[in-house]
């Protein structure tokens, strides 16, 4: 098996480990939290940090009137399918394909994982937004608009008095090591190419 | 010849009171400038943690407080023979078991001498045991959730004094009777006393797994008076110490009837021989009445169960279990140094101090050199046991703590200072003044192998200028001393809760990481627990009436209740749905007879309300839990006792 051949059988592996760990982290800081609440973003699934960090997110954020956290989205059925299917993809172009279809590959996962990014972001700011017109507290932006609370897609904000963070963990690295592998198999299968 | 030694002693108090103003005045002109260091000693910044632990005795307020040291925080009083309206303990149906007795329900006592639980000899930081002087009880607090969670009585037995202190692996808990009394009791003249009454040494086993506790055997031992007691440990492990006083068996005016003889006793107690003796059947089952009362965290319900009968020994049955030894003259305290080798007799009324050999002990009883009997039980001789004696270090000498550095501390009543001395060569080293009239001190681990002697706290008894005046009635209160270096530096008062009599310590880090934040709501075995607002209800069976309630931030469910009738039983079961730490919730109903209820997350309580007056009557939450607290309330429609208002209950939404 070629070199190149080697490096993408790796890089179409790589990507299950977002069935290991988890694939992103929303942090919650505030001073009544020396323990930060936090709540865990799995392909298929939503967990708590600590024991109960969700209840009490929720707790927390129906005084705004923000909807609970569900148990589940259909996301948690559709991504665990796609990661599944271009793993599948990626496995038999490592055997059959040639360098070229690793750059196709690498396209593909961009793309998909482009619109997964985007997803999350819509789900966060409905969650952030669409909020109970019955909520207890109600808060404005300085132009007189209905505040939202929709946690940051990258990076760090403040909402009221809490500082949120919200970051990839292992399974996104797993994740973009395997997209940036198949663009370095792709370079190197390109080289070889060449040489030959 | 009383009188002389009153004179005398009155004489000698105060000379002391004029030397220990000049140590005070020493100390203050070093403080002056010093001031400053001595403060940072004790600063704790904020945000930070204390080092140490220490459990406090609330005396007669029958509770223990927890401080922080080196600052001298209250962070806690953990109700355990007292009611507490602040935690709703033994107001509360769940607990009320606990402050069970065979004299009925005695909601109060003396809290005297706590001690944490052991393994090898050191402090393990699982329980901590403490003695009801009153009512003999021993409870026992589990300090993962710095609750009260067992409390056993103890029959045959009368001022529970000479407790709670435990062997080394925590196989026994020791709760020895200061007063003898008729075993079993019986209606008798007093003037009979001597010969006729008895003094029970009980021995509580203690589960290693769980902790429960039950007594194993009692030791029924001549009508003397037992004072303090401390386990051997290290070579005289399998031994338990007992002062007495009152060797004369006087049953009035004690004072001076039981202040004639020269020596009175310690009773040496090898409870490893006893306990065989035991295992093989011996000893005598006796009917007695008792109470053992036991919490159980998953049902967060306590029971009550008497118990009929307990097992005696009578110390002639088991020969070379039980030995006397000679210490002038009322002694005390009784404490034993980190090797198990000294054992000290503080007598009050002793120009001395006495410190016995437990390896000439062992050797005088070897070779049975005996000075004669006591009711049949060896007396050895006061030569041949004694390992020296610190020549008059104070007036009063009460308790004795040791740093492990080979160096000993006792207290002193009347001259009221903390005296540090060396162990063998019985020379004092050190001395510093107590405000005032100082009891026992504490070393964290100071009763185990591995004392931290790094702080000796003092308690004391009378505080007259050291603090705000408050009426006639001033704190008692602790001090810290540094005893890190030759000499003891005061670095802190700090007032403290009821009268302290002793006191526990051990590192935080012994216990804080075993801390409890919540109770699992999913572990909840209370059975009227309501996990979810779904759960819950009102059930009416005859006049009784039970309501499932829970309770979150910042509702109650139901919050509209109504058929409920004047002359009800009215319970209210109430959960708490929180799983955050440091989240509690009160409720109290108007114009109930009891406390508020304070509920820790995923717990339930109950508190009975019997309405007497029809009307609308509101409940609330008791404890400020979220910005909403005020809004959290709720109502309860009472109608007359023969109205037929159908049982219903809501919430979020008009009943009618
Ligand atoms: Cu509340």
């Amino acid at each position: 098996m070629k070199k190149s051949n080697i490096i993408m059988l790796i890089a179409a592996l790589l990507p299950l480990g977002l069935f290991l760990f988890p694939l992103w982290r929303i942090t919650l800081e505030a001073p009544q939290y020396p323990i930060p609440l936090a709540m865990n973003i799995h392909i298929n699934d939503f967990s708590d940090v600590h024991p109960h960090d969700i209840k009490n997110i929720n707790l927390m954020n129906h005084y705004v009137g923000m909807k609970y956290i569900p148990e589940a989205i259909p996301e948690f059925k559709i991504f665990p399918a796609g990661i599944i299917i271009t793993t599948f993809i990626g496995l038999i172009i490592a055997f059959k394909g040639n360098y070229k279809w690793f750059l196709y590959w690498f396209v593909l996962m961009v793309l998909l994982s482009s619109a997964g990014m985007y997803d999350f972001y819509i789900w966060e700011h409905d969650y952030g937004h669409n909020l109970d017109p019955k909520a207890i507290m109600k808060f404005t932006n300085p132009d007189g608009t209905v505040m939202g609370f929709q946690p940051p897609l990258f990076g760090s904000k403040d909402i009221l008095n809490f500082r949120a963070h919200s970051y990839p963990r292992l399974g996104a690295l797993f994740l973009g090591l395997g997209i940036a592998m198949s663009l370095f198999a792709y370079f190197v299968g390109k080289k070889h190419y060449k040489n030959s | 010849m009383k009188n002389i030694l009153k004179l005398t002693l009155t004489i000698l108090s105060a000379l002391v009171a004029l030397t220990s103003c000049n140590n005070s005045g020493k100390s203050d002109s070093r403080s002056g400038a010093l001031a400053g260091n001595v403060a940072e000693k004790v600063y704790v910044a904020p945000g930070e943690h204390d080092e140490f632990y220490a459990f406090i005795s609330g005396g007669f307020s029958g509770q223990l407080s927890v401080y922080g040291l080196p600052s001298g925080r209250l962070f806690k009083v953990i109700p355990v023979f007292s009611q507490d309206a602040e935690k709703a303990y033994g107001y509360n149906e769940e607990t009320k078991p606990m402050l069970n007795t065979s004299h009925g329900f005695v909601p109060w006592d003396d809290s005297h001498h706590p001690d944490i639980s052991q393994t090898g000899g050191e402090i393990d930081g699982r329980w901590i045991f403490i003695n009801g002087n009153n009512t003999p009880r021993i409870a026992k607090i589990d300090l993962s959730t710095f609750e009260t969670t067992e409390i056993i009585e103890v029959p045959n037995s009368a001022g529970n004094h000479s407790s709670s202190f435990v062997t080394e692996n925590t196989e026994y808990v020791v709760a020895g009777t200061r007063f003898s009394v008729p075993v079993p009791q019986k209606d008798m003249p007093i003037s009979e006393y001597k010969g006729n009454f008895k003094g029970a040494l009980s021995f509580i086993s203690v589960d290693p797994e769980h902790g429960h506790m039950d007594i194993k055997f009692q030791l029924i031992m001549p009508g003397f008076d037992y004072d303090l007691s401390h386990p051997g440990r290290g070579k005289s492990h399998g031994w338990f110490f007992f002062t007495t006083y009152n060797s004369e068996e006087a049953s009035t005016l004690l004072e001076v009837n039981a202040s004639q003889n020269d020596k009175d006793f310690i009773a040496a107690v090898n409870w490893k021989k006893i306990e065989e003796y035991v295992n093989n059947g011996g000893g005598t089952m006796v009917p007695a009445n008792y109470a053992h009362n036991i919490y159980d965290e998953d049902t967060h319900t306590a029971t009550s169960t008497m118990k009929k009968e307990v097992l005696t020994v009578n110390p002639l049955d088991v020969p070379g279990a039980v030995y006397f030894l000679p210490t002038p003259k009322s002694p005390h305290g009784c404490d034993v140094d980190p090797t198990g080798e000294y054992i000290v007799g503080n007598g009050k009324l002793s120009a001395n101090l006495t410190v016995h050999s437990f390896t000439k002990m062992l050797d005088a009883i070897e070779n049975k050199k005996f000075a004669g009997d006591a009711y049949g039980i060896p007396i050895l001789n006061f030569e041949d046991v004694l390992a020296g004696s610190v020549e008059q270090p104070g007036l009063g000498p009460l308790h004795t703590e040791f740093d492990g550095k080979g160096n000993a501390y006792t207290t002193f009543f009347i001259s009221s200072e903390v005296v540090k001395w060396k162990l063998g060569t019985w020379e004092v080293v050190d001395r510093q003044p107590c405000y005032y009239s100082v009891g026992h001190l504490m070393i964290p681990g100071g009763n185990s192998q591995k004392p931290w002697g790094k702080y000796v706290v003092a308690m004391n008894k009378i505080t007259k200028d050291r603090y705000l005046p408050t009426g006639p009635e001033v704190t008692q209160s602790a001090q810290l001393y540094d005893i890190s270096g030759d000499k003891m530096e005061l670095l802190l008062d700090f007032p403290t809760i009821g009268e302290p009599h002793y006191a526990a310590g051990c590192p935080a880090d012994l216990i804080k990481p075993r801390s409890k934040k919540i109770f699992k709501l999913e572990d909840n075995k209370h059975p009227f627990a309501a996990k979810s607002e779904a759960d819950t209800k009102v059930v009416r069976d005859g006049k009784t009436v039970h309501i499932y309630m829970t309770m979150i931030r910042s509702h109650f469910s139901p919050d509209n209740i109504e058929g409920i009738k004047v002359g009800d039983k009215v319970y209210f079961h109430v959960t708490n749905l929180e799983q955050d730490y440091d989240v509690p919730h009160g409720v109290s109903m108007i114009g109930a007879n009891t406390s508020e209820l304070l509920i820790m997350p995923g717990q339930t309580e109950t508190f009975l309300w019997e309405p007497k007056q029809e009307g609308v009557w509101p409940f609330y939450c008791t404890d400020f839990c979220s910005a909403l607290h005020q809004e959290m309330q709720g109502y309860v429609r009472v109608s007359p006792t023969n109205a037929n208002t159908p049982l219903k209950w809501s919430l979020g939404e008009d009943i009618e």
